[in-house]
């Protein structure tokens, strides 16, 4: 088998954002998936390319994009040009896609990743402003491509939504380092509120590039594409499918070839795209229909003054209370300000992160309508108060005007004179049990205190059950 | 009825007076244009299709067929768009419509406006009105041939290279291509989007000044259009004086230009010096060495992008294939004729990989050029003048076989309009029997200057616009 240890991966990652702005990126139908009734309703002359249309760019979308770039610490162009991307196919009404080339809005950037051995900088090569194509629907012939169909059905909806595409260095070196690369890029778009970014939603898309090299080399070696990996667990395992792949090709003395691949998830395989005769040639050139735009030194600064507080940065504070695992998992989910709330409230660190990470998402809960301090409150209570009062205030936490109060006057028993005669009945009504967890099978524990808990009505305190079961039957 | 108007000689300004004062109704004066268009339209076939009842409460119009109206099928002169029907009005459409301007028609085109003698149009050429077996130039062939015939009061053109200015000086009739992003493009059938203009086309600078005021000022439909710097003024002057022209020396050494031409522009240039203008001598070097060669890099580059929508997925001509590919190859093939064709290759090889510094990239930069030259020239005169076309109208049939030939024709027009300059075209008198144009070139939105200049120099020459054969 392949000696993975001896390689190292190269990884670049190119991600498409869809802004959701109201309108679309040239033309004022509205943007967005799911908007009003229907195929091909959200079109107008200049979104479906009818002649003499022309396209006016989107104001909302060229400060949003600006405004990534100056979260990515991206230089912002002084000057930046629309350019047309040329090519043939059904979902590009113009036979163009007006896209950015030589002169994008944002470049030279970097995203800081925490890990464990310091802060891992991915390299921002650009993020540029173009619009989306529109959506194909490829009806008979294998596997709902455009080659052998017998009909391509075409919805121009999505067709101009306006779209960010962020190019990194190739300088993520894991398929674990990507998924944590592209947790934080997410929460960052979602926090600057520019986007959805869901993947399973097409809101937020991943291809990668990926390529190996022997390990402490810098050499850059062929790289193949991955493509169509839907969530962020099946870029990572597209990854390592591809990593293997290559690990394969090279120890096998072969050659890699340069190729795109289609990652199903679902069944982790990887399918070659049938590759062209010849290479792609765009023909860009400056979008004659449009002038460049210089954004000022005033909306930079602005733009910049509105940044939220950024992932890196609250990673690493937040992980001086917890570890670097806890405080990801947190600020990845956008929790991590409730979670400071409710510590300065006075809950535990720790107790906190657990509940806000386990409970809270488990519940659903909507993380900005919860009042830190009664989550305080209930967290401090969390051992004292009964598990089924617990579970239930968490899940009425963002409903408004939320009080714990009422909660945590719900004392659980506790008192072993109460508990004594129910665990015993348990006990001597489940003697096979009895037997078989003296034999060995501690494994039980849980089924009698859970049978306790049951006959209490979720009233009693699980700890001191707990306790109080493990000594009888020690006994 | 139709007696009383004589459409060969009724300025629009005139037309609109009598509207106005309710000496006729708009209804009496489209059916006037009908009846000339019934009487010499099938001789020199500037329209396309003509509309029969009028919709609003002016004087007619018509619109070169590259100019979207709602309702109205606008084919760019290409089978490839016959039968597509525009569901919206190009912006100077809609102005026209909000003067009350009534649509009398669409008219003829080379294919996508590119050539310079509506031979290229899929549908048949037009003919000129002073000798029909010539050519009306082109590609704006069809307007300009039908405000000469009495077919229209004043027409629309767009200009890429020439194609107002040229047409209208073939024809022998006032034509505006104005400065770049006065008037929107909007609902305009694209050819080369950094160069299309769209402008009037009239029997005199009034007019054409009127129809501009119009049409121009900015649409926020298109992002290359600023509002005019000062307003549009009719010109009444009859002097020159303080007015600076300044003369291409390089006009001396272009042997294309015809003897009658020269000696035609030679005279309004006395003209002009009689009416108290200072004619100078200015150096164009680079325009008239260059200009030819990187406008046909630029106009084709951007067609052959322009014109990549026509796929037959949406609408227009459709070809069927068993593929895609093949219905899209299929659809062009059968729908584009030679010199779309021709230019579609051209753009597509300047645009490529590996090509694109040398070629588009190179006539970029020249173009940066000519726009300096023009520039520093236009800082010592207020307008530059030249023949605006180095022939007479030529006969049907004569160049069209020879492409470099025919693209000569705009060889005079072309360095102002890769400069984004205004450029108007004023009839200065006969050779041959043929008409010959005075080109006015002026600063950028210094079209009141030419409105000003042409207007002096059309009262001083007093050419007779109307036609010979129909006098």
């Amino acid at each position: 088998m392949a000696a993975a240890g001896a390689w190292e991966p190269v990884i670049g990652l190119e991600i498409h954002v869809q802004l959701k702005t109201r309108t679309k990126m040239f033309c004022r139908c509205a943007s967005g998936y799911g908007v009003g009734g229907g195929e091909n309703t959200q079109t107008c002359p200049v979104c479906l390319g009818f002649p003499g249309a022309l396209p006016v760019p989107n104001r909302q979308a060229i400060d949003w994009t600006i405004k990534l770039g100056l979260a990515l610490d991206c230089e912002i162009a002084s000057r930046a040009v629309f350019s047309r991307k040329n090519y043939f196919y059904p979902d590009l009404s113009k036979g163009y896609q007006i896209s950015q080339y030589d002169l994008p809005f944002c470049r030279n950037g970097t995203m800081i990743v925490p890990t464990e051995h310091g802060d891992h900088r991915v390299g921002i090569v650009r993020a540029h402003l173009e619009e989306d194509a529109a959506k194909t629907v490829h009806v008979g012939g294998a596997r709902g491509r455009i080659g052998g169909a017998e009909i391509s059905l075409v919805d121009f909806n999505r067709g101009g939504t306006p779209l960010v595409e962020i190019v990194t260095a190739p300088d993520i070196g894991s398929s674990d380092e990507a998924k944590r690369f592209l947790q934080l890029l997410r929460q960052t778009i979602v926090e600057l509120g520019i986007s959805d970014a869901e993947m399973e939603k097409g809101t937020l898309r991943v291809d990668a590039n990926v390529s190996i090299r022997p390990k402490g080399s810098t050499e850059l070696r062929t790289r193949c594409e991955l493509k169509n990996m839907n969530s962020f667990s099946y870029v990572a395992r597209g990854i390592d499918a591809e990593v293997a792949r290559q690990i394969g090709v090279w120890e096998s003395g072969k050659e890699l070839r340069q190729e795109t691949f289609d990652f199903d998830g679902a069944s982790g395989t990887l399918t070659p795209r049938r590759s062209k005769e010849e290479a792609d040639d765009y023909r860009y050139f400056p979008e004659p229909d449009l002038v460049p735009i210089e954004p000022s030194a005033e909306l930079i600064a602005r733009l910049r003054a509105e940044l939220p507080e950024l992932p890196a940065t609250r990673i690493r504070r937040v992980e001086q209370a917890l570890d670097l695992e806890q405080s990801m998992v947190l600020v990845s989910g956008g929790l991590d300000r409730l979670w400071e709330a409710t510590v300065a409230a006075g809950a535990g660190g720790k107790a906190a992160a657990n509940v806000i990470a386990n409970n809270l998402v488990g519940a659903r809960v909507d993380p900005s309508a919860v009042s830190p301090g009664e989550l305080a409150a209930l967290i401090s209570a969390r051992d004292r108060i009964p598990r089924q009062a617990f579970d239930q205030a968490i899940g009425k936490l963002a409903e408004p005007g939320f009080s714990a109060a009422p909660y945590l006057a719900d004392e659980a028993v506790s008192d072993e004179a109460l508990l004594e005669p129910i665990v015993d009945a348990i006990l001597a009504a489940n003697a096979a049990q009895v037997e078989a967890y003296r034999g060995g099978k501690t494994g039980l524990l849980g089924f009698f205190v859970g049978q306790v808990m049951k006959e209490t009505g979720g009233k009693a305190n699980a700890r001191a059950v707990n306790d109080l079961v493990t000594k009888k039957l020690a006994g | 009825m139709e007696a009383v108007i004589d459409t060969l000689r009724l300025t629009a300004e005139d037309a609109q007076g009598l509207v106005e004062h309710k000496e006729l109704s708009p209804a009496e004066l489209h059916a006037a244009y009908r009846h000339a268009i019934a009487q010499r339209d099938p001789e020199l076939h500037c329209y396309l299709r003509t509309i029969e009842e009028p919709v609003g409460e002016g004087i007619p119009i018509a619109l070169k067929d590259v100019i979207s109206t709602q309702g109205v099928e606008t084919t760019a002169g290409s089978k490839i768009l016959a039968g597509y029907v525009p569901v919206f009005d190009a912006t100077v459409a809609e102005r026209c419509k909000g003067a009350g301007l009534t649509l009398l028609g669409k008219t003829n085109t080379d294919e996508f406006a590119m050539g310079s003698s509506t031979e290229n149009s899929a549908f048949g050429p037009s003919r000129n009105p002073w000798d029909p077996t010539r050519v009306p130039g082109g590609s704006g062939g069809g307007s300009a041939a039908a405000v000469s015939a009495g077919l229209a009061p004043w027409a629309l053109g767009s200009d890429t290279g020439g194609s107002i200015k040229q047409p209208s000086a073939l024809c022998g009739n006032v034509g505006l291509r104005p400065t770049y992003g006065t008037v929107s493009r909007y609902g305009v059938v694209a050819f080369a989007s950094s160069l299309d203009q769209i402008g009037p086309v009239a029997k005199n600078v009034r007019d054409c000044a009127l129809l501009y005021s119009i049409i121009a000022g900015r649409d926020p439909r298109d992002a290359t259009t600023v509002e005019l710097p000062e307003q549009v003024t009719l010109p009444t002057d009859e002097r020159l004086d303080g007015l600076r022209i300044g003369v291409p020396k390089q006009v001396d050494g272009l042997t294309a230009i015809e003897p009658g031409v020269r000696a035609a522009f030679d005279q309004a240039i006395a003209r002009a010096r009689e009416l108290g203008a200072e004619v100078g001598e200015c150096d164009l070097p680079l325009s008239f060495e260059y200009g030819m060669a990187c406008y046909y890099l630029v106009a084709p580059a951007e067609a052959s992008s322009n014109l990549a929508r026509y796929d037959g997925v949406r609408y227009g001509t459709r070809v069927d294939g068993s593929t895609y590919r093949e219905m899209v190859e299929r659809t062009r093939d059968a729908g584009f004729g030679p010199e779309p064709k021709r230019r579609i290759m051209l753009g597509t090889y300047a645009l490529s990989a590996g090509y694109y510094d040398a070629f588009y990239g190179q006539a970029q930069r020249v173009r940066t050029l000519l726009i300096r030259e023009h520039r520093d020239a236009l800082d010592k005169f207020d307008i530059i003048a030249t023949p605006t076309a180095p022939t007479v109208a030529f006969p049907i049939g004569d160049k069209a076989a020879d492409p470099l030939a025919m693209y000569a024709c705009d060889v005079l027009t072309i360095p102002s309009c890769l400069a984004g300059l205004p450029g108007l075209n004023v009839p200065c008198g006969l050779s041959e029997g043929l008409p010959v144009g005075l080109q006015l070139i002026g600063a950028q939105f210094g079209e009141n200057t030419l409105f000003r200049a042409g207007h002096a120099l059309e009262q001083a020459i007093g050419f007779d616009t109307v036609p010979t054969r129909y006098r």
